[in-house]
């Protein structure tokens, strides 16, 4: 057990810290309108009251030890020596924040937000899943992966890449640029999030009646477009914070810097909305509401990793590309994948992800981060996320199905969500409908 | 099949660790690095393909 080296914020970063972390959880609750919006309507209460529980349950697993596994830099932490180097590999911090009370008042308040923002990044990261399982994924299956993910998968990458991990300390170690760099969490928080909703789609499979017997998919279009739109806008003021927080907590922003991470947040945002509605107007000849807002999410998640650095122009390429791979994979996913993901949380949080990731060594050269090695530090990242996470994540959801199914039963099919595991619906002034699932 | 595509998947990292841990130049490390996560992609292939329902069988829809 060692320390690495420590983080000193100023106490006007740190002032400036708490301001952006305070809008952070606003990302999440754009996520939580996003699922529910493209999820059915029969489902859209369970879609809104998982969402919450998720963040219940993100929350106090990361307080029970989520933190301790992911550390801080400067912190406690697990390591040993191979090839004449330290590797980092778990934070060791006291279970249950004692670690952090104890701090208190001197070295306590870099820490704490270092756990605060952890908090919410994890809460974040386990709304993902919701976006590719929703409408056949029971509650309490919920709340146990989520468990494994906020006190598991997620501190663990995030101990590598944010905690001062072997990830972090690739340039040190290995003259790999300044090291795995992922200042808003494109690949901490939404690669390791879609990951797993690729693993939990593929244990639960597809919503009853999506493939027929010929393995034609069939289109089930959210219900509420409007509820989806607006989730955007929510998400934005959200990810606002989220990338400014991480700017000044993982890449030592000042307040130069952070300006330009507020626009290059927007301008990835906006470049992958329209990339996916110009995509969407060419190929089907009306642009997609639906597949527009996940373009414009794609731009936030790609832009995330390398926001603190790269120069807005390049934030736009970074958001086209994000934007335009959307449609393209949520194609892909549903017509020849069998992967049935509601609210393309695979194409958009996975994906766009491990895009922004890349990204972030590609062009680190154009903007402050640029040095030899850095493409390499982050190819090493994704592979670490698709060849280590992905398995992770997969083995405990199919450990956790085996002691209780995750999917529901088929009269949670036949009667949604709403009814089945809470009893009453989100619009109970509507008729119910019995055609579209008693095929 | 499932299992085969995780475990390439984990030899493929494996293959990334050790380039890093073992090759100090830069060439050859990141020629090994490129050889893992093409490992990673087959592996994440075969995973695909063994989660695709066989034309054979009834179509999955969860239950």
């Amino acid at each position: 057990m060692g320390t690495e080296l420590p983080v000193n914020l100023s106490e006007f970063q740190a002032t400036l810290c708490i301001l952006f972390l305070i809008l952070a959880p606003l990302s999440g609750c754009g996520l939580a309108l996003i699922n529910a919006g493209l999820g059915r309507s029969r489902n859209a209460a369970h879609s809104m009251m998982a969402a919450l529980c998720i963040v219940a349950v993100a929350a106090c697993a990361w307080f029970v030890c989520g933190w301790a596994f992911e550390g801080y830099p400067g912190g406690l932490t697990y390591s040993f020596q191979a090839a004449g180097r330290q590797w980092y590999w778990l934070g060791a911090e006291p279970w249950f924040f004692r670690g952090l009370v104890a701090s208190l008042p001197s070295a306590g308040s870099s820490a704490f937000l270092f756990a605060w923002f952890g908090i919410i990044a994890a809460g974040l990261a386990g709304l993902i899943p919701l976006g590719s399982s929703s409408d056949r994924w029971r509650l309490g299956a919920i709340c146990g992966s989520t468990a494994l993910l906020a006190g598991v998968t997620f501190p663990l990458f995030g101990h590598w890449s944010w905690g001062g991990g072997w990830l972090a300390q690739l340039g040190l170690n290995f003259h790999l640029g300044r090291g795995y760099i992922d200042a808003g969490g494109s690949g901490t928080i939404h690669a390791t999030g879609g990951l797993t909703a690729l693993a939990i789609a593929w244990i639960v499979g597809p919503r009853r009646g999506k493939y027929g017997s010929e393995g034609m998919p069939m289109a089930l279009p959210g219900h509420n477009a409007v509820l989806v739109l607006f989730g955007c806008m929510v998400a934005f003021v959200g990810w606002l914070g989220l990338n400014s927080a991480g700017a000044v907590l993982f890449a030592g922003a000042g307040t130069a810097q952070i300006p330009m991470t507020a626009i290059n947040t927007l301008m990835g945002a906006s470049a992958g909305a329209l990339a996916a509605a110009i995509v969407t107007r060419l190929r089907f000849g009306k642009p997609d509401a639906s597949l527009t807002a996940n373009g414009w999410v794609g731009g936030l998640v790609a832009g995330s990793a390398g926001c603190a650095f790269l120069p807005p122009a390049v934030m736009i390429i970074v958001g086209l590309v994000a934007g335009a791979l959307v449609p393209f994979l949520v194609e892909l996913l549903d017509l020849r994948l069998e992967i049935d993901d509601p609210g393309g949380a695979i194409s958009v949080h996975a994906a766009g992800g491990i895009w922004g990731v890349l990204a972030a060594g590609l062009f680190g050269g154009l903007g402050t981060a640029g040095s030899p090695g850095q493409l390499t530090a982050q190819v090493v990242g994704v592979a670490t996320l698709i060849g280590f996470v992905l398995p992770l994540t997969y083995g405990l959801n199919w450990l956790l199905n085996l002691v209780r199914p995750q999917r529901v039963g088929i009269e949670g099919d036949q009667q949604g969500m709403d009814l089945h595991e809470l009893g009453a619906g989100a619009y109970p002034e509507f008729v119910t409908h019995t055609d579209d699932f008693m095929r | 099949m499932k299992i085969a595509g995780f475990l390439l998947l984990l030899a493929g990292w494996a293959l990334v660790l050790s380039a890093l841990a073992l090759l100090t130049r830069a060439v050859p490390r990141d020629v090994f690095v490129a050889a893992g996560v093409a490992v990673e992609a087959l592996g994440l292939i075969l995973s695909v393909r063994a989660h695709l329902t066989p034309a054979s069988e009834p179509r999955r829809n969860g239950n």
